[in-house]
């Protein structure tokens, strides 16, 4: 907080509890429609956009690249007109770039400048990508952070931090795990994480149990 | 200039006042590289209102991640991936 010399007194910055960042938004947004440079709906109509994406799009793209290997070959070399083929919208984004996990190598994917994220196949980027620790040790200590998430990388696993700086959208295509052989894609697909698509984690072994209600 | 794949690299140390996509921990460092993407508009200059146009050419390029970091606690074969506009590289 920066200490004040002169004598006028300010109005204060938020409504009640509302965050600071989110009264700054919402100040910008105001001026911006009233100069007109955006309209209050498409505003609306990008929120409604985005809140309406979510990782399951990416999973139907993983789970059908680990049955069908030239699929993964046409998802590896243009991953917008793979997402076309399988009927999903790959967004705005110029590019989608998925790379692919091996028993070698290990990509992980952040954003040092921003929060780029390909929203369109993964929803919203969790809060953690957003931040500044996860941008700034990503980067530096990506086998770290990586036993943060539970993921513990063999030496000689090369890992590849990929920092999307540009226009250029990345997406995991995780390795299959073991004991698979049987299940159909959709149940592949349900085992297909966001974080396994964002490379901190490797994806579910089994598919997840419903929700239970707690018991009593 | 243009650049294929697996040409070694330096990325430009030089400082650039207002919005850029190089990160400065990118700056003077060397690496290789690894994809030809595609031309896009220009972020320095659409940050500012204007078309961006030309349109520059983005590469993917690795550095080794002991370049960039003299402690680096993983592996020597572990590697950074960043895009980078073609005016930010430099032949090495």
């Amino acid at each position: 907080m920066s200490t004040h010399d002169h004598d006028h007194s300010h109005e204060p910055l938020t409504n009640g509890d509302e965050p600071a960042a989110a009264a700054r938004v919402r100040a910008l947004a105001e001026l911006l429609v009233e100069k007109g440079t955006v309209e209050r709906e498409d505003i609306r109509r990008r929120i409604d956009w985005l809140v309406s994406r979510s990782p399951a799009d990416g999973a139907r793209l993983v789970a059908r690249a680990w049955i069908d290997d030239e699929f993964k070959q046409r998802l590896l070399a243009d991953a917008r007109a793979a997402a076309l083929e399988l009927g999903l919208e790959p967004g705005p984004s110029p590019v989608v770039v998925a790379l692919e996990n091996t028993e070698s190598v290990h990509h992980m994917v952040v954003c040092t400048l921003c929060s780029c994220y390909p929203k369109a196949l993964l929803g919203p980027p969790p809060d953690w990508y957003k931040s500044l620790p996860y941008r700034s040790r990503a980067v530096s200590d990506p086998r770290g952070v990586l036993r943060e998430f539970g993921l513990a990388l063999a030496e000689d696993v090369e890992v590849r931090v990929v920092d999307s700086t540009a226009d250029v959208r990345y997406l995991i295509i995780p390795r299959r795990p073991a004991g698979t052989d049987a299940l159909t894609e959709d149940d592949l697909a349900a085992l297909v994480t966001r974080d396994s698509m964002i490379g901190v984690a490797e994806p579910l072994t089994q598919p997840k149990l419903p929700a239970q209600e707690p018991p009593g | 200039m243009s650049y294929h794949v697996g040409q070694p690299i330096r990325i430009a140390a030089r400082d650039h006042e207002g919005h850029h996509r190089t990160p400065a921990y990118l700056k003077g460092k060397t690496g290789r590289i690894e994809r030809v993407h595609f031309s896009f508009t220009n972020p320095e200059t659409r940050a500012y209102g204007e078309d961006g146009l030309p349109e520059q050419q983005l590469y993917l390029v690795s550095i080794p991640q002991r370049e960039l970091w003299a402690t680096y606690p993983g592996s020597a074969s572990d590697r950074l991936y960043a895009d980078v506009f073609e005016h930010w590289l430099q032949p090495e």
